[in-house]
């Protein structure tokens, strides 16, 4: 005989669940509304998204930091709210890229906006707990979305994109699973806190190294794929290839968000147990990333594919701040991400915006090198922006990624590791070369007079998400310290 | 106006910005009277420069990233009031007499904005605001060389970008080290330079600081073996942009010895004399010996002011009154007499379109002006008394000799050998029968030319003859400097070696 549960509505904290579900609710009207009438057009759906967007943007920020709620399974402390907040106003810029003028098969599916919903509230499920099952859930369910979004493209590479994607990510999911047994058998628990506390009782015993290196091996398996770090990251360059350039700029920032917060939760767990060998483990796969990747991006002809291996080299240049371990090390990751954001998904928007006119089935590449040649004749505000995407990108000051390049600098010199910085500099300086390269392309050649030409994929909408972006990107020395005044405090409140 | 200098750095900014709307036509004489103007506005500094105060003055500070410890912080003394006069007259006159004929406004622009940087460099006072400017600076240079320079263009523009960058990120992790240090002993963020000047460091950590900003520095001067993106760079980039990269973007690294190493690391700056002076001796015989055996006229005028950079480099490090306050004049001198150098090189190149020496000869008879113009410079240029080189190669040799006797018989070479080169360089071009027919037609100066390079030699000569209303200025601040760097000092060598003059207003009286 089970007693009959009861538990009062109060205990449950609804609010904090508050944010996903009017996601995953505004989804689902959009379903019905193509329901009752399928002849709407995109532009309804994309503003209707940018509302819910911005709707589930006032729930997130009027939560209370350090809650729990929902049985005890969500979690809404500093880093919580933040990474929300940072994946809610990607995502709000993201939308209107939908806008072109130019007609594309994904966005005539209003599927398209329900799914983007519904992997928003994946995302955010997955940084608002400490529960290994809902972290799961919530990184398959945006996971899931993202593939179909991928595929939904239409072209033979996204298809092939969202298979490669599909695989390593069932892959990469199947490791944590494992990772989250091996935990659980462990210590009984699948929340992290009371994993902690369990582990810090019992590390003196013998044999409890191996396990909890079987099951931190197999999470940092899972969130290296998801963060596309060495040895783990081939699949990336292929898949953003493979996905039309706003959603290639949208996985290089939103997923990472994420993927790095449960490895926060997680891996600074371990650390904060004085597990080193974690620390250097972080560090070894930071460091051959940035460098790798780094070096990979010199040699590559395609733009997009640039871009995909830069962005691989930025993740492993914030991953180096999560081994610091310390509060400064943590704001840095979100101050990073929430500088890069825009800057990179403007450069991907600019990839969006030049466009062949008829479709290249001979060539190997969507956007070689030698389209961008001489662009400051064609589109001489264009090539200014890009370059100023590209300069930001390579840490030139005072534009916005250089902001968060020094402060992840700086973070690592005040933790004592020096070198770190040293290699960081100098990977920034290998860094800059790929990025002259398309700087000299737009500014010192000549156009490439080709049999198809570039044609511009401009539209309102799409000027003012770039607009904003060069914006943001140009005026960051005048709201960096709002923001990391408010990204430090949310931080320390939450302990790390 | 206290805020000059704000207005020194924004003016040529904004008014690159509105010069997006100027018409093609009327760009060239938009951007001349802006740099006028901004000459101007630089002369009005230096009157109401309070020649007493050997402190910073029109200090401005305005808070930007206060958890960070950024602050928007200027200022100026006597080291950077003339550098910032010479950069604001070598732009002017490097935009009168420029013979660009392909997209004028872009270049127009872009010259406006590099002067905005070059200002910002001189007048930083936190060393992010600098260290801002300082890279920024490299961006308008990237497009100068690489959209007007020569065949190899892309790549020397490149290799200019990417050497200085590295060098200068590993500076800024430096500079994020003294701020953290700074922070762990006081508990307040800052990177304010007058602060960090406060603050004293053990010898070690001193040494690797030495060793980080010296890489950004050195690479920026061109020190021995950090040079060989000097020679492309000027060898490609059109004559405007060799005379501003000359001029100017060299005394960004000299200068930033003077602000930072110097005063931040007495005791390493005194560890590491010798070494230094090793690398500038051996940058002032061996340039000097390459510069002899170019063929080309402007690579000679290339190798002749790395070797030059030597000398000042040397000077730094002599530790005293003389030894710094004439690099720093000498600094003014080698952008005045290089950059002029660069100019005139770059008029004979528009009416022949070669720069090889052996195409020329017996030019003395057909282009009297030009020819004695260029020997005037060249004059300087080697360091004849009475000319601007003179006074301050004589005082760094002269400071220098209290720390070595023979290396500075070596740094004296300079003076021969850069009379064997310009001479050999003069000799082949000037002298002699005219033998080729193209050049018995050239056309002597045009009043353009005239006119942008006649200030430029009557400053070699004033400076030359009378140099004391900017020697005065620079050694007071000089000695302050001393004085504090001696009292800052942990180590007796630095404090043995470390000059401080008895009486700070004998040594302007040099002459």
């Amino acid at each position: 005989m089970f007693e009959p549960i009861k538990v009062s509505l109060e205990s449950l904290n609804l609010v904090t669940l508050a944010p996903m579900l009017i996601a995953i609710a505004g989804g689902l009207v959009i379903l019905v509304l193509d329901l009752i009438n399928s002849k709407l057009h995109k532009s309804l759906y994309v503003m209707l998204t940018i509302l819910l967007l911005v709707v589930d943007f006032g729930a997130t920020i009027g939560l209370n930091v350090n809650e729990r709620g929902f049985f005890d399974v969500m979690l809404i402390d500093g880093i919580s709210i933040i990474s929300q907040l940072l994946i809610i106003v990607a995502s709000i810029l993201f939308t209107p890229l939908a806008l072109t003028s130019k007609r594309f098969h994904e966005y005539s599916y209003p599927e398209f906006f329900a799914l983007f919903l519904f992997m928003v509230a994946g995302f955010q499920f997955m940084v608002a707990s400490d529960n290994l099952i809902l972290i799961f859930v919530g990184l398959e369910t945006a996971s899931l979305s993202l593939y179909t979004l991928i595929a939904l493209h239409n072209r033979s590479n996204s298809y092939e994109a969202a298979v490669k994607y599909f695989t390593m990510g069932a892959l990469a999911a199947g490791f944590f699973a494992m990772g989250a047994a091996v935990v659980y058998a462990l210590t009984g628990s699948i929340e992290l806190y009371q994993v902690a506390q369990v582990l810090s009782a019992r590390l003196g015993e013998t044999g409890i190294m191996a396990a909890i290196f079987g099951s931190s091996v197999l999470l940092m398996v899972t969130l290296a794929f998801k963060l596309s770090l060495f040895p783990f990251h081939t699949w990336a360059p292929d898949v953003y290839e493979g996905a039309s350039a706003p959603l290639a700029g949208y996985m290089a920032i939103v997923p990472k968000i994420a993927a790095f917060v449960v490895a926060i939760r997680i891996f600074g767990m371990y650390l904060d147990l004085g597990i080193e060998w974690v620390r250097v483990m972080i560090l070894i796969l930071a460091i051959v990333t940035m460098t790798l990747a780094n070096v990979m991006a010199l040699v590559q002809e395609d733009v997009k594919r640039m871009l995909a291996y830069s962005s691989i080299s930025h993740a492993g240049f914030i991953m180096a701040a999560l081994a610091l371990d310390t509060t400064e090390g943590t704001t840095s990751i979100f101050l990073y991400y929430a500088l890069f954001m825009f800057t990179n998904l403007g450069a991907f928007a600019m990839l969006w915006i030049s466009r062949h006119k008829v479709r290249r089935f001979d060539a190997r590449y969507d956007h070689p090198f030698s389209k961008f040649a001489g662009l400051v004749q064609i589109m001489p505000m264009g090539a200014v922006i890009m370059a100023l995407f590209m300069l930001s990108l390579a840490g030139v000051p005072p534009f916005s990624v250089f902001w968060g390049k020094i402060y992840v600098m700086q973070a690592a010199v005040n933790a004592g590791y020096v070198w770190l910085a040293i290699v960081m500099g100098l990977n920034a300086a290998i860094a800059a070369y790929y990025y002259l390269k398309l700087v000299v392309y737009m500014f010192l050649k000549d156009p490439v007079k080709d049999v198809d030409t570039v044609y511009y994929n401009l539209s309102k909408p799409l000027m003012v998400v770039i607009g904003f972006a060069a914006v943001t990107t140009i005026a960051a020395i005048f709201y960096v310290q709002p923001l990391v005044s408010y990204l430090y405090y949310m931080i320390s409140a939450s302990g790390y | 106006m206290d805020n000059i200098l704000s207005v020194l750095i924004f003016f040529p900014a904004i008014a690159g910005l509105l010069g997006f709307v100027v018409d093609k036509k009327s760009a060239r004489a938009y951007g001349i009277t802006v740099a006028a103007i901004e000459f101007l506005l630089s002369l009005w500094l230096w009157f109401s420069f309070d020649t007493g105060n050997a402190g910073m003055q029109f200090v401005e500070m305005i808070p930007l990233i206060p958890d960070f410890g950024v602050n928007y912080y200027l200022g100026v003394d006597g080291i950077s009031l003339f550098i910032i006069l010479m950069t604001t007259l070598m732009t002017l006159i490097g935009m009168v007499s420029m013979s660009i004929e392909k997209d004028v406004k872009n270049m127009i622009i872009t010259l406006l904005f590099l002067e905005m940087t070059m200002v910002g460099v001189f007048v930083a006072l936190d060393a992010i605001v600098f260290y801002l400017f300082w890279e920024l600076s490299l961006v308008p240079m990237l497009y100068i060389v690489g959209a007007w320079g020569g065949p190899l263009r892309v790549y020397a523009a490149i290799k200019f970008f990417l050497y200085t960058f590295m060098g200068s990120l590993v500076m800024l992790v430096g500079m994020l080290f003294v701020a953290y240090v700074y922070h762990s002993l006081t508990g307040v963020w800052s990177f304010a330079i007058t602060d960090w000047y406060a603050l004293v460091l053990p010898v070690n950590y001193q040494l690797w600081l030495f060793a980080a900003f010296f890489l950004g520095f050195a690479i920026k001067v061109p020190m021995f073996p950090f040079h060989t993106w000097l020679p492309y760079a000027h060898g490609q980039a059109p004559t405007i942009g060799s005379v501003i990269l000359a001029a100017v973007l060299l005394k960004m690294g000299t200068y930033g010895f003077v602000r930072f190493s110097l005063p931040m690391f007495p005791d390493a700056s005194v560890m590491m004399i010798t070494p230094i002076a090793v690398l500038s001796i051996i940058m002032i015989i061996y340039t000097a010996m390459v510069a002899y055996a170019q063929k080309d006229m402007k690579q000679v005028i290339a190798y002749s002011s790395v070797s030059h950079m030597g000398i000042i480099m040397i000077g730094i490090f002599a530790m005293n009154s003389e030894g710094i306050g004439g690099s720093v004049f000498q600094m003014l001198s080698h952008g005045i007499v290089s950059g002029a150098l660069f100019m005139l090189v770059g008029i004979i190149y528009d009416r022949r379109h070669t720069k090889l020496m052996s195409e020329f000869g017996g030019l003395a008879a057909v282009m009297p002006k030009y020819a004695v113009i260029f020997g005037i410079m060249l004059m300087a240029s080697v360091g004849l008394p009475l000319t601007i080189g003179f006074v301050g190669e004589f005082l760094v040799l002269l400071g220098f000799y209290e720390i070595s006797p023979v290396m500075t018989i070596l740094a004296g070479t300079s003076i021969i050998l850069g009379a064997v080169y310009m001479l050999s360089v003069f000799k082949k071009s000037f002298f002699g029968p005219v033998t080729k027919e193209e050049n018995k037609n050239l056309k002597d100066l045009t009043a353009k030319e005239t006119w942008s390079l006649v200030p430029l030699v009557a400053i070699v000569i004033w400076l030359g003859v009378y140099p004391k209303p900017v020697l005065d200025p620079i050694n007071k601040s000089v000695n302050a400097m001393l004085v504090f760097m001696e009292e800052k000092a942990i180590t007796a060598e630095a404090k043995d070696i470390i000059k401080v003059p008895q009486s700070a207003t004998t040594v302007g009286e040099v002459k």
